[in-house]
């Protein structure tokens, strides 16, 4: 990949020709605008960047292109053609290729069995097949071997299947949500140049992304999406930077929650020193983190997803084993320990998945809110279910949560809701620390802010708060510090009354300033 | 003991191995799809009990074969309402299929019981061949269902791994949201698989009151749709294991009825001795048995399950 100053951006073969075209899409979903005006233009033998934030509409907008979403409003343009999308076969058949972030193969089947799957001709000649998909790849320089079955394959093989199954059916535009997430950066490497050989031959590509060094190096052109809306679409990206970018996708928003008032800090109750830990997929995902967190104080941890900052929480709670470091809570060595040991020394944990982590769905809302603390409501073998009930009950009415019927199964619950009983179950006997995880993410503006409040108010009440968040806004207001991840390394510490948005945007892409 | 006794236990053994075969044939077709139909046995007694029914009413064994495979269908298209357009769950609705199947079967057949059965398969010998010895009676001397189940496997084999419907029924076993974001229809799919397999199953149960008991009593089927359910597992969901099962099973099926006209000890137990009820329980103990061999199976490689076997498929909206 070449340096972002010197990004040799090639225009394409490009001739201008517009193949798609998105104008004005509006999606909605229940309490949530995705899309509320966003605009798309894509060229031919272009390389296409969709930037934005998360819950920018990026996803939402690519997937109205691909047929999963029906538009609520707004056009769709290909081939100089208003079109319709009502399934996924609808776009295949226009031409529109989508590799998801998860993807869509069948791990038994072989590889050009999965290639040729939906577009079959109707007697499968094996070998005339195989040899049809590996000139394919060939020529789209995708290495693979036709003849093996996925399960065996790399992920970055399979993301490889993906595109040869877009190519086979012929796609001539090629969206990839994310397509380097899960690729190590070799495997990226080789995907630009791929990427790269369908532009040659006048193909599309759709390339959503938020690693903006990557965007510059492989893509034409971009459009930046902020809050569903289409805010800057550059023809080119040459002369543009990874700040300017940065800068497009932050933009400059007035907040609107009130700074906590200032108070001294206490004595360090979470400790972090030297902690390392491995993803799920068996590589490093956090190297060596030195945190502490005073009583008394919100520290924030921003950065884009998916550069540790899941792993960092999980290794907190201890749901998550760490291969070096140590680590205190409230002056107890917690390395190591079990999540029953930490919760008993003082840790409370909002998960950022609420309804799988978090919650157990199909129980009912007592046995939510007990699952924490029951031990404390047996008569002799058994749990008194009066005194669930009435903890419950307790717990529904501190923290505001609406509930029809305490027995009904938690999944009934808005995500409001949900957020409000599980930060409630994890705050009753008086943590020391709180490690919150996302905690807004996906909440109505009364959700959020009852969440804040809380977080605040357990900070009034000498708790030492972990805050991770991807909300720029809501950690700028929330936080007494403030700390920025990247790859897995704290990036940058900053003083969140000193910095900008653009200067936390800029340390986000791994430019570390402050 | 008697060349002629063990010819004759060989010669069941091929009968035996295609009734399991029939009925296991149908039920990998609709696993396969991902469809679990635990309702093999009641759909053989449905086949068996109507097919009977039809060959003395026409007097042609063939249409009874027939009517039997139409039957066993309508009867699985009951599983496939329920399990694949209503997404309820395979197990009940399967296990409803083969208790109501039976007892209906019952009902139905009070009359035909009483029924001489004039009109049943007779050998057919394939000229040439059913005169070498040995293999001659006990291969190419037996009734058509034999050659045709034969003929049905191959078929099977062929659709499932060289045809693009036998890769998109694969595949929609595999994983159904897969294969409908490519655009074919799971339900479709899905559908056509249980029917099949109906087919099979009620055309193997007809064998059985067409041509092996010659008759219809209840209780006919015994156990042997139970057994091809077990065998669909042993065959690894492949029609040419399924068949090398089928005849081991089909072997031990046919010790019991067979065992008694044998001259023959061993270690001083007189064989024919043996008695026929602990004989009967063998196909049973060993299908017990290979259940827990196949569980030890390596675990690095994925199970030859098909992975949505059993899971309901409806298509996410958000």
């Amino acid at each position: 990949m070449s340096e972002p100053g010197d990004a040799a951006v090639s225009s394409g073969s490009g001739d201008g020709r517009v193949v798609v075209d998105l104008r004005g899409i509006r999606k909605e979903f229940p309490g949530v605008v995705a899309c509320d005006g966003a605009n798309l233009t894509v060229r031919a033998g272009t390389i296409h960047a969709l930037l934005g934030e998360n819950g920018a509409g990026k996803t939402s907008l690519v997937n109205v292109l691909s047929g999963v979403y029906l538009p609520d409003d707004g056009e769709i343009w290909v081939h100089g053609r208003q079109r319709q999308f009502h399934s996924p076969a609808d776009a295949i058949a226009a031409g529109i290729g989508m590799v998801h972030q998860e993807f869509r193969l069948v791990p038994t089947l072989t590889v050009f069995e999965n290639v040729v799957l939906g577009s079959a001709p109707r007697y499968l000649d094996m070998g005339q097949i195989i040899e049809r998909v590996a000139h394919l790849a060939a020529t789209y320089s995708l290495q693979t071997d036709p003849a093996r079955p996925v399960w065996q394959l790399s992920v970055g093989e399979r993301q490889r299947v993906e595109i040869l199954k877009a190519l086979w059916r012929d796609a001539d535009v090629l969206v990839l949500d994310e397509p380097t997430a899960v690729l190590t950066p070799a495997e990226a490497a080789d995907l630009g140049l791929t990427l790269r050989s369908m532009a040659d031959r006048g193909r599309s590509v759709i390339y959503i992304s938020h690693k903006l060094d990557e965007v510059l190096s492989v893509c034409d052109e971009a459009t930046v999406l902020r809050n569903g809306v289409t805010v800057a679409q550059p023809r080119s990206l040459a002369g543009i930077d990874r700040s300017d970018l940065a800068e497009m996708m932050v933009g400059e928003t007035a907040t609107e929650i009130q700074r906590p008032t200032d108070q001294p800090s206490g004595d360090v109750v979470l400790d972090l020193e030297g902690i390392s830990a491995l993803s799920d997929r068996g590589l490093p995902a956090l190297h060596s983190v030195d945190i502490d967190v005073r009583a008394g104080e919100i520290v924030g941890v921003a950065g884009v997803s998916g550069n540790g900052q899941r792993e960092l929480a999980e290794a907190i709670a201890g749901l998550r084993p760490t291969t070096a470091g140590t680590m205190q809570l409230a002056e107890v060595d917690i390395t190591g320990t079990s999540p029953r040991a930490r919760s008993r020394a003082g840790l409370a944990y909002v998960p950022e998945d609420r309804l799988g982590v978090g919650l157990a769905p199909t129980m009912s809302v007592v046995d939510n809110a007990v699952v924490r603390s029951y031990r404390s409501m047996r008569r002799r073998m058994m749990l008194d279910l009066r005194r669930c009930e009435d903890f419950c009950k307790r717990l529904v009415e501190r923290f505001g949560v609406q509930v029809g019927r305490l027995h009904e199964p938690i999944s009934a619950l808005s995500g409001g809701n949900l957020q409000r009983l599980l930060l409630g179950r994890e705050l009753t006997g008086e943590p020391k620390v709180l490690v919150a995880a996302q905690p807004t993410r996906g909440l109505d503006v009364a959700g959020i802010a009852a969440i804040q409040s809380q977080i605040v108010a357990q900070r009034a009440a000498g708790v030492g708060v972990l805050l991770i968040s991807e909300d720029l806004d809501e950690l700028l207001a929330l936080s007494d510090r403030l700390i920025v991840m990247y790859e897995g390394q704290v990036a940058a510490r900053m003083d969140p009354t000193q910095v900008s948005r653009a200067d936390v945007g800029a340390a986000m892409a791994g430019t570390a300033s402050a | 003991m008697s060349e002629d006794a063990i010819i004759g236990l060989l010669v069941a053994t091929v009968q035996f191995a295609t009734l399991v075969y029939l009925a296991g044939l149908g039920e990998l077709i609709a696993e396969r799809a991902g469809v679990l139909n635990l309702g093999v046995e009641g759909m053989m007694a449905m086949g068996a009990v109507t097919g009977f029914m039809a060959a003395i009413a026409t007097d042609r064994p063939w249409v009874g074969f027939a009517v039997a495979a139409l039957v066993g269908m309508a009867t699985a298209g009951v599983h496939a309402l329920v399990s694949v357009i209503m997404g309820a769950g395979q197990v009940v609705s399967g296990l409803a299929i083969t208790i109501g199947g039976l007892g209906f079967a019952a009902f139905i057949g009070q009359d035909a019981v009483r029924e001489r059965a004039d009109s049943v398969f007779t050998d057919l010998s394939i000229v040439g061949l059913a005169d070498i010895p040995w293999v001659g009676p006990i291969l190419f001397d037996q009734p058509p269902v034999v050659y045709l189940a034969v003929v049905l496997g191959v078929a099977a084999w062929f659709v499932l791994s060289r045809t693009r419907l036998g890769l998109a029924l694969r595949a929609v076993g595999e994983s159904a949201s897969t294969t409908d974001s490519v655009g074919h229809s799971v339900i479709l799919l899905r559908t056509s698989a249980v029917l099949v397999g109906g087919a099979f199953a009620g055309a193997a149960g007809s064998f059985l009151s067409l041509y092996m008991a010659a008759g219809w009593t209840e209780g006919l089927i015994a156990g042997r749709g139970w057994i091809a359910v077990a065998l669909v597992i042993f065959g690894a969901w492949r029609p040419g294991r399924l068949a090398a099962g089928s005849l081991l099973f089909g072997f031990t099926l046919a010790l019991q009825p067979r065992v008694q006209t044998f001259d023959l000890t061993i270690l001083g137990l007189e064989v024919n001795t043996i008695s026929p009820a602990l004989l009967g329980i063998l196909p049973f103990l060993l299908t017990v048995v290979v259940l827990i061999a196949i569980s030890f199976r390596a675990r690095h490689r994925p199970s030859p399950a098909p992975a949505a076997l059993t899971l309901p498929y409806r298509r996410e909206e958000r």
